[in-house]
């Protein structure tokens, strides 16, 4: 068994002490390996926001442990942490917050560059990635010139751009049509098959149901999940599709 | 689903024998629909005898018999293209009795039994995305036939019914939740009299859908 990319250990997550205290996430486990694309479901106030927070080193648990690859999250300082961000883990949000006043490479060669990588380098890697996606012809457009789902299409090159093996997505269709959605969605599946680990939040179940796996969550505790899938070929034995 | 229009349908193609006309079916609904060959002949003399397809006079190559049409068969067939589908019939639903009983029945852990079929039908969802993406590959790639395009027509079918319950499960899951904070009515003695009885039975059975 490959090293999980993202673990998480008995995480808690509360908000506030005493009798006001908010029980965001209640002893979460959860592995997310490489080439796995997994889906957390719940209602509203069940937690995935925090889950998602707290895998993406936004937000720090109050006990347990959130391991990226091999960094220990809540070990690190606040100048490591944002590097380990920067460096292993991409976003995907439901309204794209790609940077108005750079063109869809400008913003998806941002992080590398940030990270001290030359203009140059930064841009060719963007390209790269950006033609993995199927946009590399928007690599000049501006975000405002272009489409909700070619938008979406870019986010998730920024999120996947240089080493980064974790994407964490939270609702990433929410704000397109299905058809568009769908087409995303495959991008994100697409990526995981070639070796990336997600972590999917949506309220969804035809957007859950791209995911290997599908954790729901209650009240801040992880209450099922469906286990991991089979290939297609194998559901299929004895049909001739 | 009705096999006899099913066989019918695909006799106005061409005359057909009987493992044909299953594995005809078969391949154009994806095999979602199983049937066996025993039920195709079953169904073939059904239809022989009340004169909507006949035998062809002669047998083929390999002795097997071939059915064909006749003109009343082939009206039948024409009126079916042309007449929606009767959805007045509300099919049982054993999902739907099971929680509406599950509800009405001391002791059941219902969010638990909805809990239960969100997983196990999310997960039968999940499958049938896979086979679409297969199905889709197939178009995209322009190696598909129309047997093909019929069968990822009706894995989107699958696969909308599939969401469509998952989003009753949760609705029934709110729909639970807002009257877990609501003090509970208890339910209506059951009337005395015949007459008012037998009045009781049938608005309980008009608004579970339980007996027709």
């Amino acid at each position: 068994m490959t090293a999980p990319i993202l673990r998480l250990t008995d995480v808690v997550r509360t908000h506030g002490e005493g009798d006001t205290a908010v029980h965001a996430l209640r002893g979460v486990s959860l592995d997310v390996q490489p080439g796995e694309l997994v889906a957390v479901m719940g209602p509203s106030g069940s937690g995935k926001s925090t889950l998602l927070n707290l895998a993406g080193g936004l937000d720090r648990a109050s006990s347990g442990q959130v391991w990226i690859e091999d960094a220990e999250i809540g070990s690190l300082g606040a100048g490591a942490l944002a590097a380990l961000r920067r460096r292993r883990v991409g976003f995907v949000f439901q309204d794209f917050n790609l940077i108005p006043s750079l063109t869809a490479a400008e913003n998806v060669s941002l992080p590398l560059e940030l990270d001290g990588m030359s203009v140059r380098d930064g841009r060719r890697a963007a390209r790269e990635v950006l033609e993995i996606v199927g946009v590399l012809e928007l690599a000049d457009r501006y975000p405002d010139k272009m489409s909700g789902g070619q938008q979406q299409r870019v986010a998730i090159a920024r999120a996947l751009v240089g080493n980064r093996r974790l994407v964490l997505a939270d609702e990433p269709t929410g704000a397109l049509d299905s058809q568009t959605g769908e087409g995303v969605l495959r991008v994100l599946r697409d990526r995981c098959n070639a070796g990336a680990a997600g972590l999917l939040v949506t309220h969804e179940a035809r957007h859950a149901a791209w995911a290997d796996r599908v954790v729901f969550l209650r009240d801040g505790v992880v209450v099922d999940t469906t286990g991991s899938a089979v290939a297609a070929e194998d559901l299929l034995v004895g049909s001739e599709h | 689903m009705s096999v006899k229009l099913g066989l019918l349908a695909l006799l106005a193609e061409s005359s057909m024998y009987g493992a044909q006309l299953r594995s005809e079916f078969e391949a154009r609904t994806g095999g979602t629909w199983p049937l066996n060959v025993g039920q195709v002949y079953t169904t073939l003399a059904r239809l022989e005898r009340d004169g909507l397809v006949a035998q062809d006079p002669q047998a083929d190559d390999e002795g097997r018999i071939l059915y064909h049409l006749t003109p009343v068969g082939f009206e039948e067939v024409t009126t079916w293209w042309r007449t929606p589908v009767d959805r007045d019939e509300t099919p049982r639903d054993e999902l739907v009795i099971k929680l509406a009983l599950a509800v009405t029945t001391p002791g059941v852990d219902v969010p638990t039994v909805v809990q239960t079929q969100r997983t196990a039908t999310i997960k039968h969802l999940r499958d049938l995305t896979r086979l679409k993406v297969q199905a889709t590959d197939r178009q995209a790639a322009d190696t598909a036939n129309s047997n093909d395009l019929a069968w990822l027509l009706v894995l989107e079918n699958l696969i909308f019914g599939a969401e469509s319950e998952v989003r009753w499960l949760d609705h029934v899951e709110a729909r639970l939740a807002q009257e877990a904070s609501r003090p509970r009515t208890p339910r209506p003695p059951r009337p005395a009299d015949p007459a008012a009885e037998a009045e009781h039975t049938a608005y309980t059975i008009v608004t579970t859908g339980v007996e027709k």
